[in-house]
């Protein structure tokens, strides 16, 4: 159901005035919200010049949100690039006609999916920490990495899956016919026209690898988060520190996720007449952190 | 660029990633390998990085109670404050970077204890700090015993707050990501006291934003020596003594806590206070 | 294997986990009641509550669930002084719980409006042909089948709530499985591995049933069509 308006008539002059009301007394409740929180942090000096200013010097943007969003991006990269791959692997792995194959990459993903990625970074970081394998001060990226890569991987693993048995099933026929093998079939005619399909899906986990990232300042990961709480302790302004936090993260977010959604209308068309694969995993995986 | 050698194979492909990616890493940097060794020309030392008044990032400088005495230290060993390169020490990290010479010694709040000493060696110590409590200037707090009942707030994993909870067990313990958080919710009222050492609850009042809001209560009850980290077998510990020694005779020790508690309402513990170096093993 | 075995004595794994289940449960509720009035919002032919639900969405989606928690506790806790209980600790896990919810109902909000989606139109015109108006159609016709068909990714989000309960330690809930896992570790490093495939393997058996349970439910409730 797609055209929301048939919920409701087209609205007559009651209904119309009924909207108009009901629109002015959201309106209003809604602003009432609004200058409730502004007034309480107001009272509570939270709206204070001081509290604010620091934002304005280049100091602050050049040895706090620049140096932390950097570190974050850098981190969300790493794990892009590397989640592809690991879901490229494991996703053909359960497609594999080798039943061993099938299980294996089937057993790992299903764990991995169940697993916390914050529990996975803590334990990489002290056990690559302890075990003297990776330099200590590189441990936290490392694990933050090798965290976020595990877990969207699996994600991305399933996103390959349900896109390859969306797609007709000719398309692996008209494969078998000009004489690939399953496997040649797969990787050269299925996987491609996957990937295109569940592009939009694959950009919406992307938006999570740059939530997960902030997990990283528990793991003592100087990213975006650790760096603007560093602000706020010598500044004395934590709340607004975070709330620029918070601002950088939507604004990046909320980009991909409109890129997400247009790319979706985009492919549309060349994704019309296929059983709709991917639908709920955008859903599930969106609300991971 | 950061020069590192990553030995498991394990990691191997991520690690590769990760150092590709390392352009502008914020940790150590060793220019030219090993530079800094024996030739006393440059220094990397260890400090925190979050903790102000003993040791913060500024913004590309540093400052702090640790970073004066460092610098100090430095300038006897002839170092000049522009050849110090400054390495982020987190308290989990700190026996790991000295193990992998990482960096030359440690000025982190770093306690001297019979068991860090089994790994890495120590000159000093240039401080004794306490566990003390941080309450709201006109609370009427004056030790552990006045917190039954009472609300106070820790970091995450701090066994001195547990000590307290075991000893007091009316005490509502709060653990929290960092001190900011901390003192946030004393600030709005809903905490009534915050602990740790001394020194580092003096640091946080005497921050610009909290400046007559909070007091240290001075009235310790712990005993934490503060020591110089270094390498095991650092053939160091002897001029690090003897400068830490001149630093307490010249007066710039004092001044240094004194400037960098300006606004605490804190007196360090006299009796304790200046330490004598221990002799170096 | 003994020393293994030791650390349950010495710590307690099924309390943290029973603290885990507890968050969950509370957030879950609250974030599925919350979520519905916002999808309610998101459908309804009133622009400023459309606009809202929007908001809501996209702002909540979009934070970290990190700094949500912190903003519950330096935010609600700390400057507007909210105590949601007598006890601190009690107050601070349900501020928590709040954080939990508030985050998840964004998730909870988009999964019903995919269920909306997978109403057929002829339904919602069927109900304005018997003279149902916005909120009675929505109560008796769109909603039921849009909850029937929101099952699956309603059962996802609980999955993610769950998993990011763990991340409640870093609000202020300290007795939860990620901290005591930290601890553990800390004080054990010689069983680091042993020690994560319990706390891992805790969550695989929390999280797999309801998978195959929402799967099996979202299949046979699902609207014949």
């Amino acid at each position: 159901m797609s055209a929301q308006q048939v919920l409701f008539d087209a609205p007559g002059p009651r209904a119309r005035r009924n909207i108009l009301i009901g629109n002015i007394v959201g309106v209003l409740v809604g602003l009432g919200i609004l200058a409730w929180i502004i007034s309480t942090l107001a009272e509570k000096g939270q709206l204070e010049a001081s509290m604010w200013t620091p934002f304005l010097e280049s100091r602050t943007w050049e040895f706090f949100i620049l140096p932390g969003l950097v570190n974050t991006l850098k981190a969300a990269a790493i794990a892009i690039v590397t989640s592809v791959l690991f879901g490229l692997i494991f996703g053909v792995g359960r497609l594999s006609h080798l039943a061993p194959v099938r299980w294996v990459a089937g057993i790992v993903v299903e764990f991995l999916r169940a697993v916390p990625v914050l529990l996975m970074m803590i334990f990489f970081w002290l056990a690559l920490g302890s075990s003297g394998a990776v330099q200590p001060q590189d441990a936290p990226l490392i694990a933050v990495v090798i965290a976020l890569t595990l877990y969207n991987g699996s994600v991305i693993a399933e996103l390959v899956r349900s896109g390859v048995q969306g797609l007709p099933r000719g398309q692996r026929e008209a494969g078998m016919a000009i004489g690939l093998t399953a496997n040649q079939s797969l990787r050269s005619i299925e996987v491609p026209q996957a990937l295109i399909a569940m592009l939009p899906a694959l950009i919406s986990q992307f938006v999570v690898i740059l939530k997960d990232s902030a997990l990283g300042f528990i793991i003592t990961y100087p990213e975006l988060l650790q760096y603007m709480r560093r602000l706020g302790v010598g500044e004395g302004n934590i709340i607004p520190s975070l709330m620029v936090a918070a601002a950088i993260f939507i604004i990046i977010n909320f980009a991909l996720s409109t890129l997400a959604t247009r790319l979706s209308v985009l492919l549309s068309f060349r994704t019309k007449g296929r059983k709709p694969a991917v639908v709920g995993a955008i859903a599930m995986d969106a609300a991971s952190t | 660029m950061r020069k590192t050698r990553y030995a498991a194979a394990a990691v191997a492909a991520v690690a590769a990633l990760t150092l590709s990616a390392c352009g502008g890493g914020d940790s150590a940097e060793s220019e030219g390998g090993g530079g800094g060794e024996g030739g006393g020309e440059s220094l990397r030392i260890g400090i925190k990085f979050d903790q102000p008044g003993l040791g913060y990032d500024e913004g590309g400088s540093y400052s702090g109670f640790d970073v004066d005495v460092a610098k100090y230290v430095a300038a006897e060993l002839g170092v000049s404050e522009e050849n110090i390169e400054w390495v982020e020490a987190p308290s989990a990290n700190r026996e790991n970077l000295l193990a992998n010479e990482q960096v030359d010694m440690i000025f982190a709040t770093y306690s001297i204890t019979d068991t860090r000493k089994e790994t890495v060696d120590f000159a000093g110590p240039y401080f004794v700090a306490g566990q003390d409590l941080l309450v709201p200037t006109d609370s009427d707090i004056t030790g552990p015993e006045d917190l039954e009942g009472k609300n106070l707030c820790s970091v995450t994993g701090s066994t001195s707050a547990q000590k307290i909870k075991d000893q007091y067990p009316g005490v509502q313990l709060v653990e929290q990501p960092g001190y900011a958080e901390c003192v946030t919710a004393m600030g709005g009222g809903q905490i009534d006291a915050v602990t740790t050492d001394d020194i580092i609850l003096a640091g946080l009042a005497a921050q610009e934003a909290n400046a007559g809001k909070f007091k240290v209560v001075g009235n310790t009850f712990s005993e934490e020596r503060y020591g110089v980290g270094l390498p095991k077998g650092s053939d160091r510990c002897g001029d690090i003594n003897s400068a830490i020694t001149k630093m307490i005779g010249d007066g710039a020790w004092e001044e240094a806590i004194t400037s960098n508690t300006e606004g605490a309402d804190y007196t360090f513990n006299a009796e304790l206070n200046p330490p004598e170096p221990e002799p170096c093993a | 294997m003994e020393d293994y075995l030791s650390l349950f004595e010495t710590y307690d794994v099924l309390a943290a986990f029973w603290v885990n289940i507890q968050l969950s449960f509370w957030a879950a509720i609250w974030a599925l009641a919350i979520g519905t009035v916002l999808a309610l919002f998101r459908i309804s032919p009133i622009p400023s509550l459309q606009w809202f639900g929007a908001a809501y969405v996209n702002i909540f989606r979009n934070t970290p669930l990190t700094i949500i928690l912190a903003f519950g506790f330096l935010g609600l806790f700390s400057v507007m002084q909210i105590s949601l209980a007598a006890d601190l600790n009690a107050s601070l896990f349900r501020i928590a719980i709040v954080g939990l919810a508030v985050y998840h109902a964004a998730f909870v909000c988009e999964a019903i409006r995919s269920g909306v989606n997978t109403v057929p139109l002829g339904q919602a015109e069927a109900a304005r042909a018997i003279g149902l108006s916005f909120l009675p159609a929505a109560r008796l016709i769109i909603l039921p089948q849009a909850f029937r068909g929101a099952i699956a990714p309603l059962g996802n989000v609980l999955i993610a709530l769950i998993k990011n309960s763990t991340v409640a330690a870093a609000g202020s809930v300290a007795t939860e499985a990620s901290g005591l896992m930290k601890t553990m570790i800390e004080f054990r490093s010689d069983l680091v591995i042993p020690i994560f495939f319990t706390f891992a393997l805790g969550f695989v058996v929390l999280v797999i049933p309801i998978g195959l349970l929402t799967t099996w439910a979202s299949r046979k409730l699902a609207v014949a069509r």
